[in-house]
Formats: C-alpha cells, sequence, structure tokens
C-alpha cells in the first residue's frame, strides 16, 4: 500500500509540505509530502539534498590515508568509518589476521563508540518524543526540556556518553577524529593507567545501561502509538558470527525475510556485490540498496539495531542476552517489525556495547604492544563492519603506486534508505491522510525517521544535480562563483522551483 | 541577571562533528542552558531563527544553494556570526573535490559505481543546486570570529561560548589552538 505513495500521478495539481531541515537527526534531509485539497497524501519523500563525493576525490590519494580521510564523512560515528576503512587497508597489506591486541583495541574502540552514539540518540535526540508526545510544544520536545523536567535522565545520558567518548579517547587520542588504525593494525598500545582510569566506571555505566533499557521499555509500553505507528515488515540484514552469534566488529552477512526465514547467511562480505547492488532514483542523492535475488522492488530491508536482534543467534553478554530474549519474546519468536522498537533494541545494544567493554578491560591482551603485522600486498580491499545504525561497507582497488583508484561506500543510512520511506508513507497514511495539518502531526513524520537514527551526514558522500544557475555574491557584494544553465537547458533560480513533471 | 542570551547553531557542508565537540562539553552542557537559550539547532525542532539571536556557530563550509542561503540568514539574524571548524573556515575535507568537476564526482557515484542499477545523476527539483565547489563561509559573509580544528575541541568551544554569552572578547589560549 505504502509503495503507492512514493509518485503521485499528477503531481502538478497537489499541495506541497516540506519538512525541512530534518532536525534532531543527524545530517541534512528533508522530508515533502503532496496533498490534494481534501489533504489526502498522494505522495511522500525522504531526499537526501547534499552531495560531498568522497568516492571520486578520494581518488589519487595514498591508501594508508583513507582511514583517517574517511572518518570525516560523519563526525557523529567517525569510529565506524575509521575501522571499515581499517579493515579495508588491512587487506590491502595483506594482514588477514590482525594481533590479537590490535585486534581487541579495535573491538574496545568500536564498542566505546556504540555506547556514546546509542546513548547520544536515545536521550538527546529521541527521548524527548516519547518523554513528552509526539506533538507536545517544539520548545519543549528536546533535550533541553530534558534537563529541566527529567534532569536524572538527561544527566545520565551525557554522563553515559561522555564514558563512550572516554573510551575512543583512550585508543585514538582524541574523541572525534582521532587516529588509531593503520595498515595491519593499530598505532598506540592502551596504558595500564588508561586501562585502570576506565576499568574503575564499567560497573556504575552497565547498571545505567541496564536501566536505560528499562526506561525505553517502559516509555514505549505507555506509548499509544508503539504498536500501531510506522509497523511494516520488511527483510533484515546484519553481520553475524560464526555460531550466530551478534558481532559488530567482524563476521559474514546473513539476511532474514519479513517471516525470519534466511535469505542468505555467513555471506563473505567482501563479495557483497554478488548479494545487494543499488538503485538510483532521481529526487534523492541517497542510492536505494536492494537485495538482487529480491529485486529492487521486494529487495530491500532494514539494517542497525533493530535487524541486528531479529537476526542474530544470541548475544554474548549475560545482562542483554537477557533483555534480547525478552524483546524476541515481545515478538512471539518471530520478527518484531515496530518502528519504535528501533530504541529498545538500540539501548539492549547500548547494554551489551558496555558489558563487552568491562570484559576486553579484564583481558590482558588489551595491554599487548604487538600492535602490526602484515602479509603479502594486494590492489583490492573491502571492510565491513556492524556500525550503531546498521550495516557498514567499504571498498577500495589501488594501483601499483599505492594510490586509490576506485572507491565504493554504501553507509549503515544508505541501507536503510527505502525502509526509512516506508516508514514515512506508512506514517503519512495513518495518521496525517486527510487531516490540517500540524506542527504536531508532521513531528510524526520525523519521529518515524528519527527511530532509525539516520546519519544523513555519512548518507551524503555521494554527489549530485548538475547545476543550473547559482550566484555566489561575497561579503562585499561581488561574484565569485556562477554557475549556468544544466545540460538539459532548463533554468532553475536559486531556490528550486517545483515542476513535479520530472519525476521519475 | 539580565536576559539569557540566544544561541543558533546550523551545519552546512559538514559531518556534524563540530557540533558533536560541542556537546562534548559533556555536564557544562547543563550550565551553558543556565546561561544562554537556543534558537535554532539541529538539537531541537526549531526550523527558522525566529527574531534576532546573539550568537550564531556555523559548521560547515559552503556546497549548494541551500547552504548559502542558510548562511545569509544567519549572518542577518545573528550578532555574532562564529566560523567554527576546519570546514567552515576552509572549506577542508569536502573541498577536496575543488580540483575536479562536479560532472566527474556525479558520474563516479551515480553511474560508474558498483552494483549501481537505474544509473542516472539525480536531478529532481527538491534537490538543491550544487556549487561547482566548495567554499568557507568568509567568501560570502562577513565572519566574526573563527575556531579551528577538526573539530575544534571541546574545551576550545566551551572556551569561546563561555566568553561570548558572558560578554567577553574570546581569545584562544595557544594549548587550544589546534588545527587537526
Ligand atoms: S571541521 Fe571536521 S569535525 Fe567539523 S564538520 Fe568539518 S570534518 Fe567535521
Amino acid at each position: 500500500m505504502t509503495r503507492l505513495l512514493e509518485t503521485a500521478a499528477h503531481p502538478r495539481t497537489l499541495r506541497r509540505v516540506a519538512i525541512e531541515p530534518l532536525t534532531r537527526v543527524e545530517g541534512h534531509g528533508k522530508v515533502t509530502l503532496l496533498l490534494d485539497d481534501q489533504n489526502r497524501v498522494h505522495q511522500a519523500r525522504l531526499h537526501i539534498v547534499e552531495f560531498r563525493g568522497f568516492e571520486k576525490f578520494i581518488q589519487g590519494r595514498p591508501y594508508w590515508e583513507v582511514p583517517v580521510l574517511v572518518q570525516r564523512l560523519c563526525g557523529i560515528c567517525p569510529v565506524s568509518h575509521h575501522l571499515a576503512a581499517g579493515k579495508a587497508v588491512d587487506m590491502l597489506v595483506g594482514a588477514r589476521q590482525i594481533t590479537p591486541t590490535a585486534e581487541k583495541l579495535r573491538r574496545l574502540l568500536h564498542k566505546g563508540q556504540m555506547l556514546q552514539s546509542h546513548a547520544l540518540h536515545f536521550f538527546h535526540l529521541a527521548s524527548p518524543d516519547l518523554l513528552f508526545g509526539f506533538d507536545s510544544e517544539p520548545e519543549r520536545r528536546n533535550i533541553i526540556g530534558v534537563v529541566r523536567e527529567h534532569p536524572e535522565l538527561a544527566v545520565r545520558g551525557v554522563m553515559l556518553r561522555k564514558y563512550g567518548q572516554e573510551v575512543i579517547k583512550a585508543i585514538a587520542g582524541k574523541r572525534i577524529h582521532g587516529t588509531a588504525c593503520v595498515p595491519g593494525g593499530m598505532n598506540k598500545a592502551l596504558t595500564v593507567d588508561e586501562r585502570d582510569v576506565l576499568r574503575r566506571e564499567t560497573t556504575q555505566i552497565i547498571r545505567w545501561c541496564q536501566e536505560a533499557v528499562r526506561v525505553c521499555r517502559d516509555l514505549l509500553d505507555k506509548c499509544e502509538h508503539a504498536p500501531i505507528f510506522g509497523v511494516f515488515p520488511s527483510n533484515f540484514m546484519s553481520l553475524i558470527r560464526a555460531d550466530g552469534a551478534l558481532d559488530f566488529y567482524d563476521g559474514g552477512l546473513r539476511a532474514r525475510d519479513a517471516s525470519g526465514a534466511i535469505i542468505f547467511d555467513h555471506a563473505d562480505y567482501t563479495r557483497y556485490n554478488r548479494h545487494i547492488h543499488e538503485e538510483v532514483k532521481s529526487w534523492s542523492y541517497m542510492k536505494f540498496p536492494f537485495i538482487i535475488n529480491l529485486g529492487e522492488e521486494d529487495g530491500w530491508y532494514r539494517v542497525g539495531p533493530l535487524a541486528r536482534m531479529n537476526i542474530c543467534d544470541s548475544l554474548d553478554t549475560v545482562f542483554a542476552e537477557h533483555e534480547r530474549k525478552l524483546f524476541r519474546e515481545a515478538a512471539n519468536g518471530g520478527m518484531q517489525h515496530a518502528t519504535l522498537a528501533y530504541h529498545w533494541a538500540r539501548m539492549i545494544e547500548m547494554l551489551h556495547a558496555a558489558e563487552g567493554i568491562e570484559r576486553l578491560l579484564d583481558d590482558p591482551d588489551i595491554l599487548g604492544t604487538d600492535l602490526v603485522t602484515k602479509g603479502e600486498r594486494s590492489l583490492e580491499g573491502v571492510g565491513v563492519i556492524e556500525a550503531p545504525r546498521g550495516t557498514l561497507f567499504h571498498h577500495y582497488k589501488v594501483d601499483e603506486n599505492d594510490v586509490v583508484v576506485r572507491a565504493n561506500l554504501i553507509v549503515s543510512t544508505t541501507n536503510n534508505n527505502q525502509a526509512m520511506n516506508e516508514a514515512v508513507r506508512t506514517v503519512a497514511a495513518s495518521y496525517l491522510d486527510g487531516q490540517r495539518l500540524t506542527e504536531g502531526l508532521l513531528n510524526h513524520i520525523e519521529v518515524a525517521v528519527r527511530a532509525f537514527d539516520p546519519c544523513l551526514s555519512c548518507a551524503t558522500h555521494a554527489l549530485g544535480k548538475m547545476p543550473l544557475q547559482v550566484e555566489l555574491v561575497d561579503a562585499g557584494g561581488t561574484v565569485v562563483d556562477r554557475l549556468v544553465k544544466g545540460a538539459d537547458g532548463q533554468f532553475c533560480d536559486a531556490l528550486p522551483t517545483f515542476n513535479y513533471d520530472s519525476g521519475p | 541577571m539580565a536576559s539569557k542570551r540566544k544561541i543558533a547553531t546550523c551545519s552546512l557542508a559538514g559531518c556534524f562533528g563540530c557540533h558533536m565537540s560541542l556537546l562534548d562539553i559533556d555536564e557544562r552542557l547543563l550550565e551553558l542552558l543556565e546561561l544562554a537559550d537556543f534558537d535554532r539547532s539541529p538539537i531541537n525542532d526549531i526550523k527558522e531563527i525566529k527574531g534576532i539571536v546573539d550568537i550564531g556557530l556555523v559548521e560547515g563550509g559552503l556546497c549548494n544553494a541551500e547552504t548559502v542561503r542558510v548562511l545569509q540568514h544567519f549572518r542577518e539574524h545573528c550578532r555574532v556570526l562564529v566560523s567554527v571548524g576546519e570546514c567552515a573556515l576552509t572549506g577542508g575535507i569536502p573541498s577536496m573535490r575543488n580540483h575536479l568537476s562536479l560532472k566527474s564526482c556525479l558520474e563516479e557515484s551515480y553511474i560508474r559505481g558498483v552494483g549501481v542499477e537505474n544509473a542516472h545523476i539525480p536531478d529532481d527539483p527538491e534537490l538543491p543546486l550544487l556549487l561547482d565547489k566548495v567554499y568557507p563561509l568568509h567568501e560570502v559573509v562577513k565572519v566574526d570570529y573563527y575556531v579551528p580544528g577538526c573539530p575544534p575541541s571541546a574545551d576550545a568551544l566551551w572556551h569561546v561560548l563561555s566568553a561570548l554569552v558572558t560578554g567577553r572578547d574570546p581569545h584562544l589560549p595557544p594549548a587550544l589552538l589546534k588545527y587537526d
């Protein structure tokens, strides 16, 4: 049903409503709706409006720069890009198996990021919708409102995020855009002091994470919308360890369909291209990935916390595994399809990360100093990890001069592109259709997008439309840049004019 | 106490790392909220600045028509405009595309990309027009203060903000002046 709302039959006759910019999400995007005189929704789309061109401008750079360069894709999950690129570069230098210390340091770094990113999303960005209601006053519906009305919760969020950031800093030197991965390993050992400082707090952090799972579950229980809001069937995908347990850092690819049946399992991620292709649509810079065997129409899937909880057979930490079982029981052992269940799954993962941090800090290998290894050079490398928002693919080709000649990135949020559009359409159809639009109703759409914790910043790594005419005027009134008509001869001024005939 | 200062923030062609670094002031965030109110910012749902705000923080450079519009709006509505981070100061990593043609960048992603289906360059009117180069903020508007770093550290941002909200002139001590 929702698929019908992707493209309106007669767009010219309709009224356009835009939610722009999307807020309390990371990055730049907007949602547009096309409505008729009775406010019936005919079209709903989530657009990614920025383009950066990483895949192109990275070409010509030496491969060892890549892990540091690409993390500038995203300041919310820079560690994810750093690690995925790091793994790809390991392949280039033939380091199929890095040293135990290097691998454990990377896993620790990754869990630090999982913790800070999930805390940020739940406490700073998403909780206001659940605490105050989807259509509460916008002045109140933000972290500042949470600070005022639920100070204890706000402080928890700040402290959990801080701890995750401190784990990152201990390993990578900086909280944001540090450096840790070098080809074949890591650039710095963890000192005893650094370990001890972090270890002192883990009991407290784990307890707070347990409480966060409970708070989130209670909020969802109380939320009248939860059982019906943005519920739709889909396929799911994530990395999985050989024994079927969840693994954020490494493993094979598993996909399940809406009923839970396996589509592919333990697939070698270096051959991701045999399983996944990406479709381009004219109205978004973010491509639409799909499972090749199922085709563009039916092959799209969800990734991220919800997908991971649905996909894996177990979690290897005690408290989080207990919570996972409750999560699965709530869906009667089947697939959990509710958009808002993303939050619940996210908090379980945060707990899982916290427990994992404690375990790694207790592992003697974490203080080792054997950090780098290498083997036979190759000209192609693929690195895949489970980033906070889902499966992240980095793929590079280099030449004999060690220079990057091709790059392909499929970021987590891109994997969720079709699913987020489905969520927008499902919510538009069930809440907005035929209603007088209010700020609060429009926020329902954003609540649905927000649940995916989309990182639209990551998703803009690719670039956009040939510009027609834009003048860039400097502070003194001088034109410093002018762009002229595009190849199609169409004229546009600085703000887009709306010619819906040019749709797909 | 005099009425609270107002702060607005936005991210243009940036990675949100500078905003994240602002959140890295951790507990001091609570202190900041005592001293100032937030107007438009990605952390709340205010989508346009209403009236005039005291301090505008802008992350990221200019890459499309929409970023230019937002920057000009910020300049008109902020008493003090602060350019935050490498991307805002110089264009940053996204400006690595400046020596290439926009067309070649677009083709790489949407036509030549691995496993691309329905290959074409997105061209819907809803997508803002791209500039052929990425520009720093000061080439288009007057900027009052610059905070370097990728991102500037939380301490540096705190130093600047706490000075501005209490009406002092911010001067970064050398220890906080970092460019990486
Ligand atoms: S300066 Fe660095 S941290 Fe800030 S937006 Fe640019 S890349 Fe991100």
